[in-house]
């Protein structure tokens, strides 16, 4: 379809061009799609499929487009609004989760990637309404301002434990590196992250 | 009923000037103590050009009031927002602490249009400094009013009854007490504050000036808080809108036929506005990126480089803004005389949080979700622009993922409101990174001059300044010299129309960063044709002792060596004003000659802000502006050509890092006799000409440009070999 404008005179004006379709409504928070294996085929052509992974420790199966990110399912079809979108191209790290332990940036990663995997957000990490000791020491050190990067933040953060539990300044610098505060509360971060990596060897929780 | 009928009843009469005012202020009126608090004339006077541009009066509506509930809670409802600064917490505390309940008892209110006074918006460190004194004065009446009701429910006299905790108690009989919630209870009490109520002392404040941690620090870890992309509606969908590919270029034709392959898509136009719809946002943003538009666009031969010379052709005749004694005899006293131009660069601000917001529009009535800094305003913008009514149409803020000045623009919020009503859907624009690095208001590049000489005894002489776009705050110099001339651009940053090829705004301490990086690297140049170190320099031409006392904080916990620069340490030091704060800090860097590079080793900083109300906050907006304003010192620079905006993410666009983290010391001079002043940007005013100075103390080469990246260090050390 094409359509034409010849100048400010002849500005788009009226009614909108396309009549709305019934548009699926708000999605559902869906748990659970126990749908048949075989892909389907919508409308337009985009195929979706079960995918079943971990996510913050329940096994949880939703049929998505499995090219889709997993950012934009989290925070879309599943609910969970605390991964934060910051710049789209992984290069921020508002979005960072785990996976399998790892810090990923779910901005980049399809859904057919965490397939079988396990997924821990920023949701996923306090217990019992017990803080997880990265964000105990985040709270103690006002490791935050506006604190839209912080999930992100914490979640890195904790990947760097797991893979390191006695990490260096230089170390936790290094890993930090590519989330981005734009409040400037750097400092505090590392403080965070030290007081939390001893917490965790005295075996707080880890 | 009790003998304060009478008085209830004449308050209740006379207190709500609009019909407005009281059908809010009884919206949330559902029994208790609550006391109105008008501006203050600091307060007042400020905000006089906003209120008249937004055709509200001034002066009789109120600008804040607080509410001792039934449950004993206190509520504050406030028009400002918390983006980060920490304002929910020290507005809370200084509740607290006239009030003499606990901090946890204090819920805060901020910004939404139809529970709060009006308020300009959140910006320029003024929270603290204007809402402080009358939030405290108001809390100071309502604990007047709680006590009157407990003299009279004990049968004790007033100046016999004690508050600790909310409980009020008789001290001759300490088990005879009543608490705020039992008095509040069954109460409509309302008290407008017109006259200065007895406030606490600084010495018995038990909440101000202890160190506090966040109140919202809990939620933030858990993930709970909620931006405004995080608000959900039933029915939502997001958009996607077609952007131009560059400022001032116009829509041509329009291929939509694409979208048809993304399942769900639907197209909406609204005269300019085209956007894309779909129930996900990756699904929008895949819908939009199939949209081929041509654009037809204007030529425009500038860019980063050419700016400067372009924006000092279309500079109108400076004005004066300060002047004295008399330049001629100035000059002819001086034995030394120094020249510069300086230069800075476009800023962007670049929270992370970028610019979003859900709007809804159902039964006439408009609700808009917003990260803004600026909640009343874009009430107005919205209600404008739908034809509403400004009643009709409710913001709420809620969490502002950062602001820096670059949310007092609503653009975002706007798209969102047309697209609700057009589709009757609720609506979610979130900006990408691009469309954010595009629309910012970025802080303004902008030109300095400065002509100043110096005589005997190391004394300046005379000091001539203009400053062009960078605007005034910051320009005027607090040195004592005797013949000196302050001049600016008019039209404030922004300039006339053709000024800048995009838009333009407040960023972090508008103005005064460029101003305060230009007047103190040309201190320092004078100090070296002294031949005297930059701090004695400072010393022998500053009569204000409480700047002198700032000074020699910020020489003294750095450990500054006299010596003379350039002394090859890389030390740094440059003072400044700003939000009625004076500042100080001391750098040291080191350069990596062979690529002129700069890493920052060490920052400490000084600053007299008055009576500081949470020191942990205080703190923690220095340390924030000392990192934010590495930024703007070494790197961080838009990139253009005519009105295409080159950067569109954080891969070419650098804000600084971990990796860039120094040492950063901060103390706060112990000044809680004087009333409280800005916290929220003075210390990022200094960063880039510590730097300056510190980088021509390593290597004795002097950087007239910011950012001051490694390649014009580089040229600096090259221009030293010619």
């Amino acid at each position: 379809m094409r359509m034409e404008t010849g100048g400010a005179e002849k500005k788009w004006v009226g009614g909108p061009l396309f009549t709305f379709s019934p548009l699926p409504l708000f999605p559902a928070l869906c748990k659970c799609y126990h749908s048949p294996d075989k892909p389907n085929h919508s409308k337009g052509g985009h195929m979706t499929k079960p995918v079943r992974f971990s996510l913050n420790g329940t096994t949880t199966t939703i049929e998505v487009e499995e090219n889709r990110m997993l950012l934009w399912v989290l925070r879309t079809e599943l609910g969970l609004t605390g991964t934060k979108f910051g710049c789209g191209e992984g290069l921020c790290g508002s979005c960072t989760v785990l996976v399998d332990g790892a810090p990923e940036r779910s901005c980049q990663l399809p859904m057919k990637s965490v397939a079988g995997r396990k997924v821990v957000t920023i949701e996923g990490l306090a217990k019992n309404g017990k803080l997880h000791p990265v964000q105990a020491a985040f709270v103690e050190h006002d490791a935050l301002q506006c604190g839209f990067c912080t999930p992100g933040m914490i979640l890195s953060a904790h990947g760097l434990l797991l893979a390191n539990p006695k990490p260096t300044r230089q170390q936790i610098l290094d890993h930090m590196e590519d989330n981005l505060c734009r409040c400037g509360a750097h400092d505090r971060i590392v403080k965070a992250i030290e007081t939390a990596a001893a917490e965790m060897r005295k075996g707080v929780r880890s | 009923m009790t003998r304060f009928s009478k008085e209830i009843l004449e308050y209740l009469g006379i207190d709500f000037p609009s019909e407005v005012s009281r059908r809010k202020f009884l919206k949330i009126l559902g029994g208790g103590v609550v006391i109105t608090v008008s501006a203050n004339d600091l307060l007042a006077l400020q905000e006089a050009p906003a209120r008249r541009r937004f055709g509200r009066d001034l002066p009789e509506d109120f600008n804040a009031f607080l509410r001792v509930g039934e449950d004993g809670r206190v509520s504050c409802f406030t028009g400002k927002i918390e983006m980060g600064q920490g304002v929910v917490t020290s507005l809370a505390q200084m509740l607290a602490d006239e009030l003499e309940v606990p901090l946890n008892s204090v819920d805060m209110v901020m910004g939404d249009t139809d529970l709060c006074p009006w308020d300009m918006g959140t910006f320029g460190s003024m929270t603290t400094r204007f809402f402080g004194p009358p939030l405290r004065a108001a809390a100071a009446e309502a604990r007047e009013v709680l006590l009157e009701l407990a003299a009279e429910k004990l049968d004790v006299a007033k100046d016999r009854l004690e508050v600790t905790d909310g409980i009020v108690l008789n001290t001759a009989d300490p088990e005879q007490r009543v608490s705020y919630a039992e008095l509040a209870g069954g109460q409509t009490i309302a008290r407008r504050l017109d006259r200065k109520a007895v406030l606490e002392s600084v010495e018995n404040f038990t909440i101000v000036g202890r160190p506090v941690k966040r109140m919202d620090s809990v939620i933030k870890v858990t993930g709970e808080a909620k931006f405004a992309g995080d608000i959900r509606r039933e029915g939502m969908l997001y958009a996607r809108i077609l952007r131009p590919p560059a400022h001032g270029a116009t829509l041509g034709e329009v291929d939509a036929s694409g979208i048809e392959a993304v399942d769900g898509a639907t197209m909406v136009v609204d005269d300019e506005l085209v956007a894309v719809l779909h129930a996900t946002p990756d699904g929008a943003a895949r819908a939009i990126a199939t949209v081929e538009a041509t654009w037809e666009r204007p030529e425009l031969d500038l860019d980063e480089d050419s700016i400067f010379e372009h924006l000092l052709k279309v500079a109108p005749a400076a004005e004066m803004l300060d002047r004295g004694g008399n330049l001629d005899t100035g000059m002819s006293e001086s034995s030394g005389e120094a020249r510069h131009t300086y230069l800075d660069g476009y800023v962007a601000h670049a929270p992370i949080e970028t610019h979003t917001a859900v709007a809804e529009v159902a039964d006439g009535r408009c609700t808009i979700w917003a990260s803004t800094q600026t909640p009343f305003r874009l009430q107005t913008e919205a209600a404008e622009t739908l034809g509403l009514s400004e009643d009709k149409v409710r913001v709420i803020p809620p969490f502002v993922g950062g602001g820096f000045g670059g949310k007092t623009a609503n653009g975002q919020a706007i798209e969102a409101a047309r697209l609700a009503k057009r589709t009757g859907r609720p609506v979610q624009v979130a900006w990408s990174r691009a469309e954010e690095f595009f629309y910012d208001t970025f802080r303004p590049a902008a030109v300095v001059k400065i002509a100043a000489g110096v005589g005997e005894g190391g004394r300046i002489t005379y000091w001539d300044y203009t400053t062009y776009f960078a605007g005034a705050r910051g320009a005027e110099q607090f040195y004592d010299i005797p013949h000196h001339r302050t001049t600016a651009a008019p039209g404030g940053w922004r300039g006339g129309p053709g000024t800048h090829p995009f838009a333009t705004g407040a960023w972090r301490a508008p103005g005064n960063n460029t101003n305060t990086f230009a007047r103190e690297s040309h201190i320092d140049i004078l100090a070296v044709q002294a031949g005297i170190d930059p701090v004695e320099f400072r010393l022998r031409n500053l009569a204000d002792p409480k700047m002198r006392r700032v000074l020699e904080t910020t020489a003294n916990r750095f450990g500054w060596l006299e010596v003379g620069a350039p002394s090859g340490r890389g030390q740094g030091i440059a003072l400044g004003i700003d939000a009625g704060t004076f500042v100080g800090l001391a750098v040291e860097v080191d350069v990596e000659r062979a690529t002129g590079r700069v890493t920052v080793k060490r920052m400490v900083c000084a600053q007299d802000m008055g009576l500081v109300i949470n020191p942990d906050g205080a703190t923690i907006q220095m340390e924030g502006c000392l990192t934010m304003g590495l930024g703007y010192a070494l790197a961080e620079e838009v990139r253009f050509s005519g009105g295409e905006v080159l950067d569109a993410n954080f891969d070419s666009y650098e804000i600084p890092r971990f990796s860039w983290l120094p040492e950063i010391e901060t103390v706060i001079i112990d000044a809680k006799k004087d009333p409280p002043q800005g916290g929220g940007e003075p210390a990022i005013i200094v960063v880039g000409a510590a730097i300056a100075n510190a980088i021509f103390d390593a290597v004795g080469a002097r950087v007239y440009r910011m950012p001051m990246t490694a390649m014009r260090v580089k040229q600096a050390l090259k221009r030293l070999d010619l």
